[in-house]
C-alpha cells in the first residue's frame, strides 16, 4: 500500500465485558479509494465502524483521520456527533436508520443541519426570515435535489422515507450521508437486501462518489460481487483480528480467507470462490 | 430489518366472536374484583363509632354487567370502524379533506376568535370561558414543541406555568414592575428552569423521562408551598396588579381608559382586553412554532423524535437540541403563567397541581401530536366541552370520559394525526400517522 491513508487504525481494541470483539486490529484506508472490510458474521466489522464513528469508545488503540489539508484528528478522542461535524466522517447503518415520518427531501435537509444552523444565525436570523437565510435554504434544497437525482429518487422527493421500497431506502441513506459533505464515507452492508440490478446500480453510484466527489469510502459488505468489482483494497477480519489484506484478487485466493469463510459459513465461502471464476 | 417486516394485517388480528367474549369476560372479572370492595360493600362509621356496613350486590351486578356489555360494544365499534390510517399512503379523499381543512378551517377559526368579544360582548361567562380556552390553547402549543415535535414526554409542564406565574406575581408585587416588563422576564426564567430540568433528564428515555419530569413538577410545587418567606406558601400571592393597556389602567379611575375615551366604565372592557392579550400571545406562540419547524432547529427536533442515533451520525448535537426544545416549550409555559397571574390577580400552589399537567398533555395527545390545528381544536373540545357537559350534573365526568375513550378508538393518533412536511419540491402531501414516530422519551 502506498503512503497516503485518510484513515489509519492502529491496534484497535474493543472489549465488551469478557468478549473481545476487536483485537489489536490495524489497517488503513487510502484517500480517494474504496476499502472493503469483509469477514464472516460476528467477525467484529460493525464494531469497528462503531469505534470509528464514535458510537463506541475503543478500549485501546488509535484511529487517525488525515484530511486533505494535512489536518489530522484522533477519532478515538472525539465522540458522538463531533465525528460527523468536525472530522467529516459519515456513515450508514446495517439496519437502515432513516427518519421514516419525514419526506426524502426532509431527510436530506436534516443532514445539512450544521451548515444550515450557521446560516440561520443559530435560528435568530432564520426566525426573522432574513434574505441571507433564505438564500442558504435555497442552496440546501438544491444540494438535496442534486443528490436525490443522483440516487434516482427525484420523483419521490415528497414521499415519506418510510414509504419507500427497501432498495430506495438504502440509496436514500447514502444520499443523506453524502449531504453532510464527508471526507470519509462508511457504509455498513449497503447491498444487503438488494437484487442484482439494484446492486449493479449501487456499484456505479459508489464508483461515481469516489471519482466525482473524491470521497474516500470504507465499506462493509457480504455481497462478494460488490466487493470484487469496486473495491481497491480489501481487509479481511475474523474473530476480531485481521487475517488478510490486499487487492480483491489476492484476498480471494488467500487460503486463510477461504478457511475462515468455510469455517463460518459454507455458502459464503462458495460465494467468495465463485466470484473469481 | 424494520423496512421489510410486514405490518400486522387486518386479517391477522383476532376478531372472532370468541375473542370478543373472552376480552369482555376478562374486563368484567377485573371490574368485579375492583368494584366488589368499592361498591359491593359499603362501610361507614356508626353513631357509636363502631363500623357499620351494608352490601349493594345489585349495584355491583349492574356495573359488572355494564362493563361486560360495554367491552363488547367497544370491541365491535373498533372492528366496525377499523383503525383509521391503516394504509401508509393517505387516501386521496382524506388528503383533499385535510388540505381543505388546513386552508379554510384554521382561518375561519381565527376570524371567529377575533370576533368573539364582538359577538358575545354581553355574555361575561362566554368571554371568561374563551379566555380560559385560549390559555389552554397556548399551553398546548407550548407543550407541543416538547412532546409533539421533539418527542420528549414531559409530565411536569405545569412547573413552567408556575414559574411564569410566580415570576410575574413576585416581580410585580415586590418591585412594582409592569406586566410588559415582567412578561419577557417570566419567559426567560421559565426557559432557564426548562434548561435546568433538561440537564438531568438528557440521558433518560420514555417512562423514566416521564417520571422524572413528573417529579420535577411536584418539586416546584412543594418548593412554592414551603418557601413561605418568598412565595407566601399555601396562602399564595394576592394583589397582583392587573395589566394596563400600555400604561393606561383599565379601571374606573380618573385616568382609566374609559374616562379618557369619555365612555362609561364597564368591567367587560378588561375582559375584552385580556381576551385579545391571550389571543395575541397564543398566536405568537403558534407563529414562532410554525416558523421554527421550518428552520434547522425544528427539523432537528423532529428528526430527534424519529431516530436519535441517526441524528448523532449526522453530526447533530442531541444535547443542545433537546435542551432548546425544553427551553422553548418552557418559555411559552412561562408566558402563559404570567398571563394567568395577571388575569387572576391571585395565585396559589393549588393552581399548579399535576392535574394541570395531565390536562395539557391530554390536549396535545388528543389533538394529534405535532399538529397545531389539532391542539387548538382539542383545547376547545376539552375545556369548552367540559363546560358543555355541565347539564349532565354528576355524570359530567363519566360522559366526558366516554367521549374521550371513543375518540381515541376512532382516532388513535389524535384528531389530526397526519404530519405536514416542512419543505417540498412538487407536492405538499401529508404523511400518514403510522409512519411518524412518537419518540422514545
Ligand atoms: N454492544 C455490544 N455488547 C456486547 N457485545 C457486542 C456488542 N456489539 C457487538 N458485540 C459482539 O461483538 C461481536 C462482533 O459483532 P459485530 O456486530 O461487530 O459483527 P459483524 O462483523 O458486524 O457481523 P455481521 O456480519 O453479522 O453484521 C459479536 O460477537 C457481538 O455479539
Ligand atoms: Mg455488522
Amino acid at each position: 500500500m502506498s503512503g497516503d491513508p485518510i484513515l489509519s487504525v492502529d491496534r484497535l481494541m474493543m472489549r465488551f465485558g469478557g468478549i473481545v470483539a476487536v483485537n489489536e486490529l490495524s489497517f488503513s484506508a487510502e484517500r480517494r479509494k474504496i476499502t472493503a472490510l469483509i469477514g464472516p458474521n460476528g467477525a467484529g466489522k460493525t464494531t469497528v465502524f462503531n469505534c470509528i464513528t464514535g458510537f463506541y469508545r475503543p478500549s485501546g488503540g488509535a484511529i487517525r483521520l488525515s484530511h486533505d489539508d494535512g489536518r489530522s484528528i484522533q477519532l478515538e478522542r472525539l465522540n458522538d456527533f463531533r465525528i460527523s461535524k468536525q472530522a467529516k466522517v459519515a456513515r450508514t447503518f446495517q439496519n437502515i436508520r432513516l427518519f421514516p415520518g419525514m419526506t426524502a427531501l426532509e431527510n436530506l435537509m436534516v443532514a445539512q443541519h450544521n451548515a444550515l444552523m450557521r446560516a440561520s444565525g443559530l435560528t435568530v436570523l432564520g426566525l426573522l426570515g432574513l434574505p441571507s437565510w433564505r438564500e442558504a435554504e435555497k442552496r440546501a434544497i438544491d444540494l438535496a435535489r442534486a443528490w436525490l437525482d443522483r440516487v434516482g429518487l427525484l420523483d419521490r422527493a415528497d414521499d415519506a422515507a418510510g414509504n419507500l421500497p427497501y432498495g430506495d431506502q438504502r440509496r436514500l441513506e447514502i444520499a443523506r450521508a453524502m449531504c453532510t459533505e464527508p471526507a470519509l464515507l462508511c457504509l455498513d452492508e449497503p447491498a444487503a437486501g438488494l437484487n442484482a440490478r439494484e446492486s449493479g446500480g449501487l456499484n456505479e453510484l459508489l464508483l461515481s462518489i469516489r471519482n466525482e466527489q473524491g470521497t474516500s469510502i470504507l465499506l462493509i459488505e457480504h455481497d462478494m460481487s460488490v466487493v470484487m468489482e469496486i473495491s481497491d483494497h480489501v481487509v479481511v477480519m475474523d474473530y476480531g483480528v485481521k487475517i488478510a489484506e490486499g487487492t480483491p484478487q489476492a484476498v480471494r485466493d488467500d487460503p486463510k480467507v477461504i478457511a475462515a469463510y468455510l469455517g463460518a459459513d459454507e455458502e459464503e465461502a462458495i460465494a467468495v470462490m465463485e466470484s473469481g471464476t | 430489518m424494520s423496512a421489510t417486516s410486514a405490518r400486522p394485517s387486518h386479517a391477522a388480528q383476532p376478531s372472532g366472536s370468541a375473542f370478543i367474549v373472552k376480552k369482555a369476560l376478562i374486563s368484567a372479572l377485573v371490574a368485579l374484583v375492583l368494584f366488589s370492595l368499592m361498591i359491593g360493600v359499603r362501610t361507614e362509621a356508626g353513631p357509636q363509632g363502631g363500623l357499620i356496613y351494608w352490601t349493594r350486590f345489585g349495584d355491583l351486578a349492574a356495573l359488572v354487567g355494564t362493563v361486560f356489555g360495554g367491552s363488547i360494544i367497544v370491541e365491535l365499534l373498533r372492528q366496525w370502524w377499523g383503525p383509521v390510517d391503516k394504509d401508509s399512503i393517505v387516501p386521496k379523499p382524506v388528503q383533499s379533506a385535510i388540505s381543505f381543512a388546513g386552508r379554510w378551517l384554521a382561518p375561519a377559526l381565527l376570524v371567529f376568535a377575533v370576533l368573539v368579544p364582538v359577538i358575545f360582548y354581553d355574555q361575561r361567562y362566554i368571554l371568561d370561558l374563551s379566555i380560559l380556552v385560549l390559555t389552554y390553547v397556548m399551553l398546548g402549543w407550548g407543550l407541543n414543541v416538547v412532546v409533539g415535535l421533539a418527542g420528549l414526554l414531559d409530565l411536569g409542564y405545569v412547573a413552567f406555568y408556575a414559574v411564569g406565574a410566580y415570576s410575574y406575581a413576585l416581580l410585580a408585587t415586590n418591585f412594582g414592575l409592569s406586566f410588559w416588563v415582567c412578561l419577557p422576564l417570566a419567559g426567560i426564567l421559565a426557559a432557564f428552569w426548562g434548561v435546568l430540568l433538561g440537564f438531568p433528564v438528557l440521558r433518560l428515555r420514555g417512562d423514566y423521562l416521564a417520571i422524572v419530569t413528573l417529579a420535577f413538577g411536584e418539586i416546584i410545587r412543594l418548593v412554592i408551598i414551603n418557601w413561605q418567606s418568598l412565595t407566601g406558601g399555601p396562602n399564595g400571592v394576592s394583589g397582583i396588579p392587573r395589566p394596563t393597556m400600555f400604561g393606561i389602567p383599565l379601571d374606573n379611575s380618573d385616568n382609566g381608559l374609559a374616562a379618557r375615551l369619555g365612555i362609561e366604565f364597564s368591567p367587560t372592557h378588561r375582559l375584552v382586553f385580556l381576551f385579545y392579550l391571550i389571543l395575541a400571545m397564543a398566536l405568537l406562540t403558534n407563529w414562532v412554532t410554525i416558523r421554527l419547524r421550518r428552520l434547522p432547529i425544528g427539523r432537528a427536533w423532529e428528526a430527534l423524535r424519529e431516530d436519535e442515533v441517526a441524528c448523532r451520525a449526522l453530526g447533530i448535537n442531541t444535547t443542545t437540541t433537546k435542551l432548546t426544545a425544553f427551553a422553548t416549550g418552557a418559555m411559552f409555559g412561562g408566558f402563559a403563567g404570567a398571563f394567568f397571574a395577571t388575569r387572576q390577580g391571585f395565585i396559589s400552589p393549588e393552581s399548579f397541581t399535576f392535574q394541570e399537567s395531565a390536562l395539557v398533555l391530554a390536549i396535545v395527545v388528543l389533538g394529534g401530536m405535532g399538529s397545531q390545528l389539532g391542539v387548538a381544536l382539542s383545547a376547545l373540545a376539552m375545556i369548552g366541552g367540559f363546560e358543555l357537559f355541565r347539564g349532565f350534573d354528576q355524570y359530567r365526568m363519566l360522559v366526558f370520559g366516554i367521549a374521550m375513550v371513543l375518540l381515541m378508538i376512532w382516532r388513535p393518533r389524535g384528531l389530526i394525526g397526519h404530519r405536514a412536511p416542512t419543505v417540498y419540491l412538487e407536492r405538499n402531501q401529508s404523511i400518514s400517522s403510522d409512519l411518524v414516530k412518537e419518540g422514545h422519551g
